[in-house]
């Protein structure tokens, strides 16, 4: 049997660790990276207090999150790579402005 | 057994999860990433989420970590390089960032298990003999009661295929 917070902690802290390198990483697609690592913490925490609640309402929402980010990573890449095109860098400190 | 279990894939999870941040190449970023993700997946079937742990192999380790690898061999992204000065608030808040965001963490898990102290311990979570998030159940509650959100979710995968095609397009 494992604790429900044992769970939570461990969400916390990928959590954390994507907060982190979504602010020291300067390269776009590790930028990017990090948020998918903060998505997936947050869905182990739904999945979690879906086990915890005996509901499975928490693996909807798992799903639903899964779509969003699948979308969001389509749109996402097509934005770097129109980025990369006119601006020849994937640092981000070089595109600092929104005019392409 | 369970928490044998879940402490090993846990401990793949976060080294994963740092080796991500301490890398600096893109690639091995996504790699790792992968690893996080599947050692989740593990975590998942302990939970008795059968159908989410399929899906987090096949939609996020599959589909979305190959658009990212594709995407970083396209641009053939190569080590991130070091502006000296460029954005230093940056840099420095991140380390505290990681110290605040876990402490708020370790908050809420104090708060919602009651506990007053760090919050180990608290309910745990019962593992039935039967996976209950099997894609049966699942499926059920997904055609019935939560039909309208999912038929305006193909709506929305249908508006960024048409955003991705239109951002990536070359211009003529």
């Amino acid at each position: 049997m494992v604790p429900l917070s044992y769970y939570l902690i461990l969400s916390g802290i990928l959590f954390a660790c994507g907060v982190t390198g979504f602010l020291i990483k300067r390269n776009i697609i590790t930028i990017f990276l990090s948020i998918e690592l903060m998505l997936n913490g947050v869905n182990l925490s739904f999945v979690a207090f879906a086990a915890q609640l005996k509901s499975l309402d928490g693996h909807i929402f798992v799903f639903f999150v899964m779509v969003v980010a699948a979308a969001e990573a389509a749109v996402g890449l097509a934005i770097i790579i129109a980025v990369f095109r006119t601006r020849e860098t994937l640092n981000v400190d070089r595109v600092n402005l929104l005019k392409l | 057994m369970h928490l044998a279990l879940f402490f090993i894939f846990a401990a793949i999870c976060v080294g994963g999860a740092i080796n991500l941040l301490a890398q600096r190449h893109p690639i091995s970023s996504a790699l790792s990433l992968i690893v996080v993700m599947g050692s989740l997946a593990a975590i998942y079937l302990l939970l008795g989420a059968e159908f989410v742990a399929a899906m987090q192999v096949i939609v996020y380790a599959g589909a979305v970590m190959v658009l990212f690898v594709f995407v970083i061999m396209l641009l053939n992204a190569g080590e991130e390089e070091r502006i000296p000065r460029a954005s230093r608030v940056a840099t420095m808040l991140g380390v505290p960032g990681l110290i605040i965001g876990l402490s708020i963490g370790v908050w809420v898990v104090s708060r919602i298990t009651g506990l007053g102290e760090i919050g180990i311990g608290g309910p745990t979570v019962m593992h039935g003999t039967e996976a209950f998030g099997n894609p049966q159940a699942v499926g059920h509650l997904l055609f019935r009661q939560f039909l309208l959100p999912f038929e305006i979710t193909s709506i929305l995968i249908l508006i960024a295929i048409m955003g991705a095609v239109v951002l990536a397009r070359r211009e003529e």
